[in-house]
């Protein structure tokens, strides 16, 4: 049984579109993306997904339930960490699990196993408010409240947003072992460079799905093929080299251009003799492999 | 005045209480140069650009922004600079127009000279369209663009920008970039914060501040040697992985 | 139900954390009796009176003696030509002045003796109400004096004032009904609002919905908290007004408490309508400050009568469940009147009260807007 299944899920605020004909299927067992910058209508889907919301068209099944009818069922076996920190502030890390732990008719011991590792870094603090936490600490508070009844399907929003590129990496390290565990786990984020970590991910932009499939068969779907051009005096570059012939795109991407080409019109060595006639000086071109960014920004531009 | 330094910072400290949030840090940024400006969450980054921003007093050390005292002359600091924040956005309940005319007059341009710059304004980021709509209703990336545009509009000698790109899509935050790059060409210091690591290599010279302090600073390629790493992602897992406290 | 008792005890770690509000709660009921007790007093109080007449009258001396005799009047001066009042009230030495006219005694045989009850116009209302108290109580003395002149009572057309149950026009009797209205308007209707609002601002409520328990319940388990508080706030009104303000409880405590009950519950409802109709928790202070703590001063009485109004108003005023409480708030401790005389307002009442608490959940979803 899939974990989820959405089909057709459109939603509109006013005259705004915010969804428009969605359709996702997440399998049990696994970490799914959603990437997309703000504004792509992420936070909405997620809203209707855990039954805190009405889509005005569609379906959608969480674990074979249905999300409207059945919302009552699904609230039981869902995990919800919603994007900004919403737990109480003015109560301390222990009385912020104990009481989300009796909301799901459990307590803290009986599900002691499922949080364990993640709660045994904040335990020290189980009697500091939780608005006093850092805040990695409250992150982790927060994982810890959406785990204590022992969810089939975790969805997190946006749990990355705005921690630094450390605290990241070990908030996916903990995701990989929720998963393991056998918490199918819905994720959602902004930055690109997390796709990877995913299992499955669906690429949203603008209220649509851009693409979906696993991060291997989204690179191997890019149509263009792709140079990585690094020299001195890059911005001049890139401006020279997005007026070439058959330059599909050029943008940086850190120190480096990525400059992807249609094959069928040009060829790298084309491009090389572009980069030579412009006189900025000596330049390391090497054909490269598309990354997540890279397929989004062309599916992006569809 | 020194010419060559836009900003020049000498073993500035604050702290609040017992907690020290800045902790001795000097550094120079050159005229025209683009600067970035690392560090984990509760490193001590925000508070030290309000110092440098006029907003705030340290509580010892000394330096010069624009050629202005950070202690003394917090008033001329807050005229010859342009602040953008990813928080800090625009009206949204005046229109594209109404905004930068706000704006404007409070940095006291002459009414003809806002109403050249807003059509001009309109034009570069190519919303002449739309400036009549209100603000809220512009897409995320319109919004930042004509955010930066605006703190652009007194024409300072040094923009601060903190974390300008959170959320933006790829490509809206690479032409975001770009117009970074026509901002510095034009020889305006840009001093600027971000979570992205590859936007971290875009910039002249980078500093990474850690509990306080700055850890390192250079320029990217000499991080990357400096620390054996492949790219600015690895330098500042090294650099911020040292710190010790919390937010 | 032991979701529901977690919500109800974290509810209340809400409450007491936050010391300013938990402040304010305790304490605005004391300040605000005290406030309209004393600085708002609108009573007839130690009025000091100025005396022109020929004290060697018997009948004046008598008068005056009478006067003196009384509680809330002070004679203060004695003084022999009118003339000399207007500089008594410059230098506010009096607040009124009574000149007997010549040969009083004499003359009040046949009916002609008279007297002049002067008062401060510049404070309109406290003349007023000094000058008809002070007249009230002459009234008295010469209906006494014509009987032991004439040995008999005659047949008089003086009219007598004379206020039943409130004999000394004190105030007390009007505001505290009306700021008992007031601050369990108060509490029950913005603190409930306000604490449902904050937790849709801080995201909490989102991750309530979404967990298994019924909404009801969280909503039943925010009122208990502010409905214990408002019972705590009625205790304390009522001996305040009853030891301080020496207002009595003439009727029964329990029909007065049941009054109070059905009023709470109509306040925890709207509290709950506007927490459905906010987004901030700014706006939710905004509808009730206006929306309702207005209404409630205006119709209460504590200002203006309400039988003053004009028509439309007062209509509208039926429509505000203070208005209701108030009546049987005055009814039941003032007039000591037992359940017959109020089933009416009872009856208003209650049912305001079931169709407020229908309405407030039916409305509230278990799903955002």
């Amino acid at each position: 049984m899939k974990a989820i299944e959405i089909s057709g899920i459109s939603k509109n605020y006013g005259q705004v579109a915010a969804l428009r004909e969605i359709s996702l299927d997440v399998d049990s067992g696994e970490i799914f993306g959603l990437i997309g910058p703000d504004g792509a209508g992420k936070t909405t889907l997620f809203r209707i997904m855990t039954t805190l919301m009405l889509a005005d068209a569609g379906s959608g099944k969480i674990c074979g339930m249905d999300i409207v009818s059945d919302y009552s069922r699904i609230r039981k076996i869902i995990g919800y960490m919603p994007g900004r920190f919403s737990l109480y502030q003015d109560l301390s890390v222990r009385e912020n699990l104990e009481y989300f732990a009796t909301l799901f008719g459990t307590t803290v011991e009986k599900n002691y196993g499922t949080i364990r590792e993640i709660y045994s870094q904040i335990e020290p603090f189980r009697d500091r408010k939780a608005g006093k936490l850092s805040g990695g600490m409250k992150q982790k508070l927060a994982l810890c409240c959406a785990l204590v009844h022992k969810p089939s399907v975790l969805f997190l929003d946006e749990p990355t947003t705005g921690v630094d590129a450390v605290s990241r990496s070990e908030f996916w390290k903990m995701l990989e072992r929720i998963r393991k565990s056998g918490v199918t786990v819905f994720v959602s984020t902004p930055y690109m460079d997390e796709a990877s970590l995913c299992d499955r991910l669906a690429m949203i932009r603008g209220g649509e799905i851009i693409g979906t499939g696993t991060p291997e068969q989204i690179i191997s779907a890019y149509p263009y093929r792709l140079l990585s051009v690094e020299g001195d005096r890059i911005y001049p570059l890139l401006k020279r080299l997005r007026e070439t012939e058959g330059v599909i795109s050029c943008f940086s991407f850190g120190a480096s251009l990525h400059l992807a080409y249609d094959p069928e019109k040009t060829e790298a060595s084309g491009i090389l003799a572009a980069i030579r006639e412009s006189g900025l000086g000596d330049c390391k071109v090497r054909e490269i492999s598309p990354g997540i960014e890279d397929c989004f920004m062309q599916l992006a531009r569809k | 005045m020194n010419t060559e330094y836009a900003i020049r910072i000498r073993n500035l400290v604050k702290k609040f209480g017992d907690f020290t949030a800045v902790d001795n840090i000097s550094f120079d940024v050159r005229r025209g140069e683009i600067f970035g400006f690392l560090g984990a969450n509760g490193a001590g980054k925000t508070t030290a650009m309000r110092i440098l921003c006029g907003l705030s007093r340290p509580t010892s050390g000394s330096g010069t922004v624009a050629g202005f005292d950070i202690c003394r002359e917090q008033e001329k600091i807050k005229k010859n600079i342009g602040y953008m924040s990813q928080k800090f956005s625009l009206y949204p309940d005046l229109t594209v127009r109404e905004n930068i005319r706000l704006f404007g007059g409070i940095y006291g341009l002459k009414d003809r000279t806002i109403r050249e710059k807003t059509e001009k304004m309109l034009e570069m980021l190519g919303i002449r369209d739309a400036g009549d709509r209100f603000a809220a209703e512009l897409p995320l990336g319109w919004k930042q663009k004509l955010s930066f545009c605006i703190a652009l509009i007194h024409s300072p000698q040094i923009i601060f920008l903190d974390e300008p790109t959170g959320g933006v899509d790829p490509e809206t935050r690479r032409r975001f970039w770009e117009s970074i790059y026509d901002t510095a060409g034009n020889g305006t210091t840009v001093f600027v914060t971000t979570h992205y690591m590859d936007e971290a290599e875009y910039c002249d010279r980078v500093s990474i501040m850690v509990d306080g302090r700055i850890d390192a600073m250079d320029s990217p390629a000499g991080l990357k040697k400096k620390f054996s790493a492949g790219n600015m992602d690895e330098v500042f897992r090294t650099v911020a992985g040292r710190a010790v406290r919390e937010e | 139900m032991k979701e529901f008792w977690a919500s109800v005890k974290k509810e209340f770690l809400h409450i007491f954390r936050d010391r300013r509000t938990i402040l304010i709660v305790m304490i605005m009921p004391v300040i605000q009796i005290i406030l309209f007790g004393f600085a708002v007093s609108t009573e007839v109080n130690n009025a000091r009176v100025a005396v022109c007449g020929d004290m060697s009258d018997p009948q004046i001396r008598r008068a005056v003696e009478r006067m003196d005799e009384n509680r809330y009047i002070e004679i203060t001066e004695m003084i022999s030509v009118p003339g000399e009042i207007d500089g008594l009230f410059r230098r506010n030495e009096a607040d009124a002045a009574v000149c007997f006219s010549r040969d009083f005694g004499s003359r009040i045989p046949d009916g002609r003796a008279s007297v002049r009850i002067i008062g401060d116009g510049s404070d309109p209302n406290t003349a007023r109400m000094i000058t008809s108290y002070i007249s009230g109580v002459l009234q008295d003395a010469a209906a006494d004096m014509e009987i032991s002149i004439s040995g008999e009572r005659q047949a008089s057309m003086t009219p007598v004032v004379q206020l039943m149950y409130n004999p000394a026009m004190k105030s007390s009797y009007n505001f505290v009904p009306g700021v008992m209205g007031l601050i369990l308007m108060l509490i029950c209707s913005m603190m409930t609002a306000v604490s449902i609002v904050r937790e849709k601002e801080t995201g909490t409520l989102e991750l309530l919905l979404v967990s298994p328990v019924r909404p009801l319940w969280v909503i039943l388990s925010k009122l208990i908290p502010y409905l214990l508080l408002s019972a705590f706030n009625f205790t304390t009104i009522l001996l305040l007004a009853h030891y301080v303000m020496e207002v009595p409880v003439n009727g029964s405590l329990a029909l007065l408490s049941l009054a109070a009950a059905l009023f709470v519950i109509a306040s925890l409802a709207i509290g709950l309508l506007v927490s459905v109709i906010s987004s901030s928790q700014r706006t939710a202070m905004l509808i009730c400050g206006m929306g309702l703590t207005m209404p409630t001063m205006i119709f209460s009485g504590i200002i203006f009568p309400c039988e003053s109004m004009p028509l439309v108003l007062q209509w509208f005023s039926d429509i505000i469940p203070a208005k209701w409480f108030i009546i049987l708030v005055k009814k039941i401790m003032i007039q000591g009147d037992g359940f017959g005389p109020v089933m009416k307002e009872m009856g208003i009442l209650a049912g305001m009260a079931a169709l407020l608490l229908a309405a407030s959940i039916k409305s509230f979803r278990t799903r955002l807007q």
